[in-house]
Formats: C-alpha cells, sequence, structure tokens
C-alpha cells in the first residue's frame, strides 16, 4: 500500500491559518491503514485545529469528512456538493488523492496534510517499511522475491556492491543489504544457479526516466 | 471507605484504559474541560495486558498535541493503581485538581466563555 506519514500539526496551521471555512477530507484506504490520514485522524487534526484557533480568539469552520477513496471519480464527486461551503481543502489523502480532488475542483485550494512516502508494507506495529518503487518491469522473479530496485540505495541488478557489509548496507547499519537477503532467500529456494546469471540490461523507460507514465486498458474501457 | 474526594471532576468509566483514544481527550478539552487525567491499573496488571499501556501512550500523544497548541500538555496525565487503592485514587483526585486550580481555566474555556458573551452581545 501507499504509506504516507502526518504533517507536523505546525505545518498545517501555516498552511490554512489564512482561510475561514476548512475541510479536512480523509481518505478510507491505504492512509487509514498507515494511520496518517483515516476518519480517525480528520477528526484528531479537527478538533486540534479548531482548539488552536478558538485559543488565538479567531472562529473558524472547520468540517470533516472521509471518503472511500480520493483517486476514483464516484468518491470525490460525493463533496461536490459542498465543496463551496469551504475556503480551502486539507486533505489527508497520499498525493494521488491531493492531486486528483484539485484536478476536480479547480476553485479550491487543495492542501495536503500528509507526507507521501513510500509503496509499503505494514512490517510491525508503528513500522511501515519500503518494497516497491513502482519501475514498471518488475524484476522479483530473478531476485528470489525481493526488490533491489526499491532496497538497494544503488539499485544494482547483478549482486551487492563492495559495501555490503555482515549483511548490512554501507549506507546505514541498520539497513538490510537486499543483495544479501537475495542470496539468503536465493539458497533457501536452492536456486543460487539464478544468481549466477546476469541479468539483462534493465528497460528503465518504464521507471520514471520515462516520464509520467500511465495504463491503458483498451478491453476494460466502455 | 467514606473518603473525601473533589466534586469538581467527572468519572467516565472505560471498560479498559485501553479504550481511551487521543479524540476522546482532545474532545473533552474543546468543550471546555481544564484537565483530565486517566486512572488505569498497574503496569503489568492489565487484563488485556496492554491497555494502560496504550493509555499512557494516548495521554501522551494528546499532551504533547494540547503543548503544541498551548492548551498545555501538563493539564493531562495518566496514573496507575490497584482497585484496592481507594485512598490513593482520592489523593490522586486532590493532587490532580490542586494542580489544575495552578494552572487556571484552559484557554479553550475562556474562549468559549468569550465566544458566548460576543453572541449575547449580538
Ligand atoms: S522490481 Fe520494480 S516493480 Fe518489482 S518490486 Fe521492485 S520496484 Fe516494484
Ligand atoms: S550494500 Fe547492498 S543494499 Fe547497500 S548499496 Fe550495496 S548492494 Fe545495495
Amino acid at each position: 500500500m501507499i504509506i504516507a506519514e502526518k504533517k507536523p500539526i505546525e505545518e498545517i496551521i501555516q498552511e490554512v491559518k489564512d482561510f475561514d471555512r476548512i475541510l479536512i477530507l480523509g481518505c478510507n484506504e491505504c492512509v487509514t491503514v498507515c494511520e496518517a490520514g483515516g476518519k480517525k485522524e480528520v477528526e484528531v487534526l479537527a478538533s486540534v485545529l479548531r482548539m488552536y484557533f478558538m485559543a488565538q480568539g479567531q472562529e473558524k469552520t472547520i468540517g470533516e469528512r472521509t471518503l472511500e477513496r480520493q483517486c476514483d471519480h464516484e468518491y470525490l464527486e460525493e463533496i461536490r456538493n459542498i465543496i463551496d461551503d469551504y475556503d480551502a481543502v486539507v486533505s489527508l489523502a497520499c498525493g494521488v488523492g491531493v492531486q486528483f480532488a484539485a484536478e476536480k475542483y479547480l476553485t479550491t485550494p487543495l492542501l495536503p496534510g500528509v507526507n507521501t512516502i513510500c509503496l509499503g508494507a505494514n512490517e510491525d506495529r508503528g513500522l511501515w517499511t519500503e518494497r516497491c518503487q513502482a519501475c514498471g518491469s518488475c524484476v522479483l522473479a530473478r531476485t528470489g522475491g525481493i526488490c533491489p530496485v526499491s532496497r538497494c540505495a544503488k539499485r544494482v541488478l547483478n549482486g551487492p556492491c563492495g559495501g555490503s557489509t555482515n549483511g548490512k548496507c554501507e549506507i546505514s547499519k541498520d539497513t538490510d543489504c537486499a543483495w544479501q537477503l537475495i542470496i539468503d532467500r536465493l539458497k533457501a529456494l536452492d536456486k543460487m544457479d539464478d544468481y549466477e546469471k546476469v541479468a539483462p540490461v534493465k528497460d528503465w523507460s518504464t521507471d520514471r526516466a520515462g516520464g509520467p507514465r500511465t495504463v491503458t486498458r483498451e478491453d476494460v474501457k466502455i | 471507605m467514606r473518603l473525601k474526594i473533589p466534586t469538581n471532576f467527572r468519572i467516565i468509566r472505560l471498560p479498559c484504559t485501553g479504550k481511551i483514544d487521543i479524540i476522546h481527550i482532545l474532545r473533552a478539552f474543546e468543550k471546555g474541560a481544564d484537565g483530565l487525567y486517566v486512572v488505569g491499573c498497574m503496569e503489568g496488571d492489565c487484563h488485556f495486558n496492554e491497555g494502560n499501556f496504550r493509555a499512557r501512550k494516548r495521554v501522551e500523544q494528546a499532551a504533547r498535541v494540547l503543548d503544541l497548541i498551548g492548551v498545555g500538555g501538563e493539564r493531562v496525565k495518566m496514573y496507575n493503581l490497584s482497585s484496592g487503592e481507594g485512598p490513593l485514587f482520592a489523593q490522586y483526585s486532590i493532587e490532580m485538581v490542586n494542580k489544575i486550580k495552578e494552572l487556571g481555566p484552559s484557554p479553550i474555556r475562556l474562549a468559549r466563555q468569550r465566544m458566548s458573551k460576543k453572541a449575547d452581545a449580538a
């Protein structure tokens, strides 16, 4: 899923301070699971902003709403009838949701309430870690199911660099060397022969290098 | 036990302090509470193992936020005691009430009063 983290309250206060009617807009998907932008976080942020401005002697209207998703037309349409009641929206969705809402509601400022971090997993309670960078041509079949693109700092594709030490990456002793993980897994799978095969040159045009990416499916279009 | 406890606080019962969430604490302040304290079982004695540890974390989260927005994090506190410690419960309530008196009314309550006066005058 998409991993995000809450922006500092001070930053959000700065973003919204000049608006009188503010809608806090949550999303029920990824940001709910990573506890950054679901209904609960909407309630907390709205309460905090109300109190902050009240203590400053300012009366503001702070509305709360959480949509099923902010990356789909049909759910974003649900706020069409209330959008003009607000001077600005703080969206707690990932960057996709914020932008999609902004594209739809051209005259309302859409402000991000979270920082979108990565595509990752819920590794432990309170710990979310990156697993994929959406490179557009997945190599996991050759790498024991462990991604060298997202988990190796250098994105090397044919075994570890010289900085791999005791299973850790040279960037930090807390970061596993992706290639150590790959080798360990290939051994467990009894597929070390795969490791000997030189990987073909990766097509990076499907990654960010090729500019913004799209998926078109004529078979599902109506 | 006929223990004297202050009369100016309200007890909200929870099945376990683990039920408390930061939003419950914030709502109390938003509605004008001057202070709030959570009384959980002794650490290590929670029937649900971690309820009171979760509560402590949430009280800490609330305190941080209240500090940030100028309400004052010292207005929330977590206490732990066992169900047999009535006198300690009384002592904690007195301690908390005295602390809040020392801090004075919450800026939110004052703001609410100003706002309703303004509304009355209008
Ligand atoms: S190889 Fe590419 S698509 Fe596959 S997990 Fe890694 S970044 Fe994601
Ligand atoms: S030590 Fe391992 S993970 Fe780190 S850059 Fe080198 S190969 Fe990649």
